[in-house]
């Protein structure tokens, strides 16, 4: 080894705590960059093998009923490729050890070959026997979730009739890779399961022989899908035709698309302010080396030295710190990756889903670090470089000292001494100041966005789950029925209350712009779903019109007072001008609501409806169920606490893990940029201070001067930081207002709390820190080096 | 070598004209003020001065650290004020030793590693244990600066200087920050270089007593050259006190 690189090894040995604090600042945005964007590629990866494997469908409709040879001319339809006719139903299901009802989607699966499109994987058991009318295929994850193997039979109401159906087989579909059920947003899989039959037995059982109910279909590579779209809606509209909708609004992959366009923000974001810190970290201790250094820059120089190994020995020593952040981070990424897919193995299913990190994400984050070293350390050696040999023989300048905005206001009599040396430090060095605020302020502000999540997340499921739904269960009917069924649903056991609701498919366009909508029909004064406004102010739905989530609006490039086309899916199909009457600010998906009488008189049918929001008695929630599992017209019964279970397991245990990376992070952050501060301000002063103990100061004193300053500086960054953590939080809402789910900028003040008791420790154990090398100082020893 | 006859000689250094004005803000400091001076191939001079008479400032020229403000300083055949960085860079590596009067050891190496931070670099280097062996201090190779004195560090000091086996050796106070006896055991080295190498050696200085060991004696004073002597005897640095 040359004896300059072992300076070089030996100078970083000298600073290894400010090394430490730098390489893990650096691991943690390397470790951030790596799990997203590995985690963007492996998902993005798998969810294209899968589907090109399986045969994904690209286009898909539901219609009522209609001939199979309807199927031979949707395949006339230029562009499309291959179809599969289908037939899937919704039943209730009954569960061996599940007390409440569950639903499950019963898809058709053709009787003596494989589909041709949306094909299963087999994770377990065996296919259905040709013919069979009481085998099934069931979900991977229905089973898990109930502990059902295969063998174990369920108990499904099929048309009005019960039926016993037996788990031949456990299986995935690509259609399915997140399973929720219809209109709902976060899986339940307990209650809700997708169960694989023959044709044949499903079509006797719903008087659709000859006939099938939902199509799917691919297209030819560059096929026009709205085209396509837009055929398939003329040949099925006389038969029930509930609008087809292309692969991207179709919901697993809706979801799966969403978890990966996260990925993609999220993986620029945190990543780029840690490595900004840690540039602007190296930057300042690199500026520091090189001042304490001049002299041996100098003698280098006068020894034949070229600026090329001068400027390179130094960047030797920034680079020696990326490549330590590097050795952390990487494998810290892969890790955090690791714990993230067992995340996501409970939300997805797919046959298989390995993390991988490739080969170009680990050297686009070694890269990426090394860049953001090369910018840190730039500055200070490009100083380095150009520093002529004999001038840097020379001692630094003094600085130059003049009065304090204090004193220039005439109340320099008023601070003590000490409080003048530390005010005056500041003030001499207002850019080093200011960085250090700025560094420690990004410390705070990363606490606050590694936490502001969960505020939002939190104020949406209370605005959800506690203000808007203010019921305990919801049924819906398998088709629209008389409000007179609301009486016999009002006098069932355990109900106490009950209103009415209406769905009804349709599809809402303006201009060229479109969108499939189911309205929902409220009454008027209904007191058990409260529509609320961003605030929590309580809405009135209007008494006509209707009421749109503001992203419908916006991607309809509509405005309160506008009119639309609804053209309704299902009944006498109309096709209606409705003013839009209000809007409203709404967290998930897009929806639209109507007075519920409003929307019967648009429908011209009456008073129908198809569910009901029910307030129940929780001693009797069981007999309820058993009555409710009678009524073949009952399609479905949802209850809310399940919704919240569900979400908790899911989604709540994601964020925790998150929230618990984010926080480390942010600790690291404070951590690295406080004790960085300190420490520097000790090296430049501590002749300046060893002589203050020589004439008489105590330790306490200096220790004064020295943590002042920090206190200072740490007291101005927790406001300003606070402020950026707000402005990146409202940054990260509008980078993720997707159509799925949208994020209110929401952040308590126990959040604001929390980052500014995070940097205050970390500043105070840096301070300690700092101090217990204040006291070794060593008053000779300092004095004498010339420095 | 004691009556230097300079037209002889090969003349290693020639400066002519030099003058370097610093600009200190809006004053003009003029440190040296049109100097001529040769130095000749294996003499041994001092340049005697009190400070801010130039002398440092003509080292630093000589030495390739500094370029003059006006003039021209020949080095053999080549013109130095010519140089680029670069050039000048090349030139302090293969041809220039320096000693400084506070040493620039860098502290993080020991003494044999300071002194191998040169012979890595230069073209015809001894070893560094040969280097450590001229200035007697082959025991202490494995010490850092930290653990000697000062005289010590100041024999690393030349001993790195000496070990690329360069063709002057330019010495700024070399015993400026020692005690008597420390400093005559640094001269005592330098003195021995110059002799057994036939270095090129130029020494400034303050202290009138060094001169005594000189072939020339060149005094400088506000930036010009007030006089040259040239010593019928040079004396041994062992017999000098101060």
């Amino acid at each position: 080894m040359t004896a300059l690189n072992r300076k070089t090894l030996r100078d970083l040995w000298q600073m290894k705590g400010q090394a430490i604090a730098i390489a893990l600042v650096i691991a943690c945005g390397i470790a951030l960059f790596v799990l997203s964007r590995s985690m963007l590629h492996s998902l993005e990866l798998t969810q294209q093998t899968y589907y090109d494997r399986y045969h994904f469908a690209e286009v898909f409709a539901s219609l009522k009923r209609a001939p199979d040879s309807l199927g031979e001319r949707i395949a006339e339809i230029p562009g499309v490729a291959r179809l599969e006719t289908r037939i899937v139903v919704m039943v209730n299901l009954t569960v061996e050890g599940l007390s409440d009802p569950a639903m499950g989607r019963i898809v058709s699966l053709p009787d003596t070959r494989k589909p041709v499109l949306n094909q299963l994987f087999l994770r377990r058991g065996r296919w259905l026997s040709p013919r069979r009318d009481d085998e099934v295929l069931a979900s991977e994850a229905f089973t898990t979730a109930n502990n059902l193997h295969v063998g174990d039979s369920i108990l499904a109401v099929i048309n009005g009739r019960q039926k016993r159906l037996k788990i031949v087989g456990i299986a995935l579909s690509p259609e399915y890779i997140y399973e929720i059920k219809p209109g709902d947003l976060l899986p339940d899989n307990r209650h809700f399961g997708v169960l694989w039959m023959n044709r044949e037995a499903i079509s006797i059982a719903y008087n659709l022989e000859g006939a099938f109910n939902d199509v799917a279909i691919s297209l030819l590579r560059g096929a026009s899908t709205p085209e396509v779209i837009e055929r398939l809606d003329q040949l099925i509209r006389p038969y029930g035709g509930l609008g087809s909708y292309a692969r991207k609004n179709q919901p697993s992959h809706l979801f799966v698309d969403n978890e990966i366009e996260q990925n993609r923000q999220m993986g620029l974001i945190m990543p780029t302010v840690f490595l900004g810190v840690a540039a602007f970290l190296l930057n300042v201790v690199l500026s520091r080396v090189i001042n304490l250094q001049r002299e041996q820059i100098a003698a280098l120089k006068a020894f034949g030295y070229s600026r090329q190994e001068v400027g390179w020995h130094y960047l030797k020593l920034a680079l020696l710190i990326v490549v330590l952040g590097l050795c952390l981070g990487i494998p810290g990424g892969m890790w955090l990756g690791e714990g993230v897919t067992g995340m996501y193995a409970k939300l997805f299913h797919f046959p298989t889903f390995t993390y991988r990190l490739t080969y170009d994400v680990a050297l686009t984050a070694s890269l990426i670090s090394v860049g953001a070293a090369l910018l840190g350390a730039w500055g200070s050696i490009m100083r380095a470089v150009r520093l002529p040999p004999a001038e840097a023989m020379r001692p630094e300048a003094p600085t130059n000292y003049g009065p304090t905005i204090l004193e220039r206001m005439r109340l320099g009599h008023w601070v003590p001494p000490v409080v003048s040396m530390i005010l005056r430090q500041l003030e001499r060095h207002p850019i080093k100041t200011s960085m250090s605020i700025f560094a420690i302020s990004l410390a705070v502000a990363i606490v606050v966005v590694g936490n502001f999540m969960e505020d939002s997340v939190n104020y949406v499921l209370n605005a959800q789950f506690r203000t808007v739904q203010r019921y305990d269960m919801s049924i819906s009917t398998i088709e629209p029925v008389s409000d007179c069924a609301l009486y016999e649903v009002g006098n069932m056991p355990g109900v106490i209350y009950c209103e009415p609701t209406r769905s009804v498919s349709t599809r809402i366009r303006s201009g060229a712009r479109q969108r499939r909508v189911g309205i929902q029909g409220l009454p008027c004064d209904s007191t058990l779903f409260q529509l609320i406004d961003l605030d929590a102010n309580d809405i009135a739905l209007p008494e006509d019109g209707l009421l749109i989530s503001q992203k419908l609006a916006d991607i309809l490039n509509i405005q309160i007072g506008d009119y639309v086309q609804v053209e309704v899916l299902e009944g006498k199909r109309p096709t209606l001008q409705v003013p839009v009457s209000g809007t409203l600010q709404d967290f998930t998906g897009v929806a639209a609501y109507m007075n519920i009488e409003a929307l019967g008189r648009m429908m011209r049918d009456g008073s129908l409806i198809t569910g009901a929001h029910l307030l129940v008695d929780p001693l009797q929630q069981d007999a309820l169920y058993s009555e409710l599992r009678t009524i073949p017209k009952v399609a479905g019964v949802t209850v809310k606490q399940h919704s919240i279970d569900s979400f908790e397991n899911t989604v709540g245990e994601n964020m925790m893990l998150m929230k618990r990376i984010n926080l480390l992070f942010a600790c690291v952050i404070a951590v690295g940029v406080v004790y960085n501060s300190a420490r520097i301000s000790l090296s430049e002063r501590s002749r300046e201070l060893a002589t203050l103990r020589v004439i008489g100061f105590t330790r306490g004193e200096i220790s004064a001067i020295l943590l002042g300053e920090l206190a200072i500086i740490t007291l101005l960054a927790i406001p300003l930081g606070l402020w950026f953590g707000y402005q990146i939080a409202a940054l990260m809402v509008s980078l993720l207002d997707l159509e799925l789910f949208r994020f209110p900028l929401v952040i308590e003040r126990t959040t604001y709390a929390l980052a500014t008791a995070v940097v205050l420790l970390a500043s105070i154990a840096s301070g300690l820190l700092v101090r217990r090398r204040l006291d070794q100082l060593d008053l000779i020893a300092v004095l004498k080096a010339r420095e | 070598m004691t009556d230097a006859p300079g037209a002889q000689l090969e003349s290693v250094f020639a400066a002519r004209q030099i003058t370097k004005v610093y600009h200190m803000g809006e004053v003009d400091v003029h440190a040296l003020r049109g100097v001529d001076l040769d130095l000749y191939r294996g003499e041994f001079v001092v340049l005697l001065g009190p400070s801010g008479s130039g002398k440092s400032t003509l080292l630093n020229i000589l030495g390739g650290l500094d370029t003059p403000t006006a003039g021209s300083v020949h080095y053999l055949d080549k013109e130095l004020t010519d140089f680029d960085d670069a050039a000048l860079t090349r030139y302090r590596r293969d041809h220039v030793g320096f000693i400084f009067q506070f040493y620039n050891l860098i502290p993080s190496l020991t003494a044999r590693e300071n002194v191998a931070l040169i012979t890595e670099i230069a073209s015809n280097p001894m070893t560094p244990n040969e280097a450590l062996e001229l200035v007697d201090l082959q025991d202490r190779a494995d010490h850092f600066p930290a653990q000697m004195s000062g005289g010590e560090q100041q024999r690393v000091a030349i001993a790195r200087a000496v070990a690329k086996q360069p063709d002057v050796l330019l010495c700024d106070e070399p015993t400026g920050a020692l005690d008597v006896q420390t400093g005559i055991l640094v001269l005592e080295a330098i003195q021995r270089i110059n002799r057994d190498l036939g270095t090129t050696t130029a020494v400034i200085t303050h202290n009138a007593v060094i001169a005594e060991m000189a072939d020339r004696v060149i005094h400088l004073s506000g930036g010009k050259i007030t006089g040259v002597e040239t010593n019928s005897t040079k004396r041994e640095a062992s017999e000098l006190t101060w």
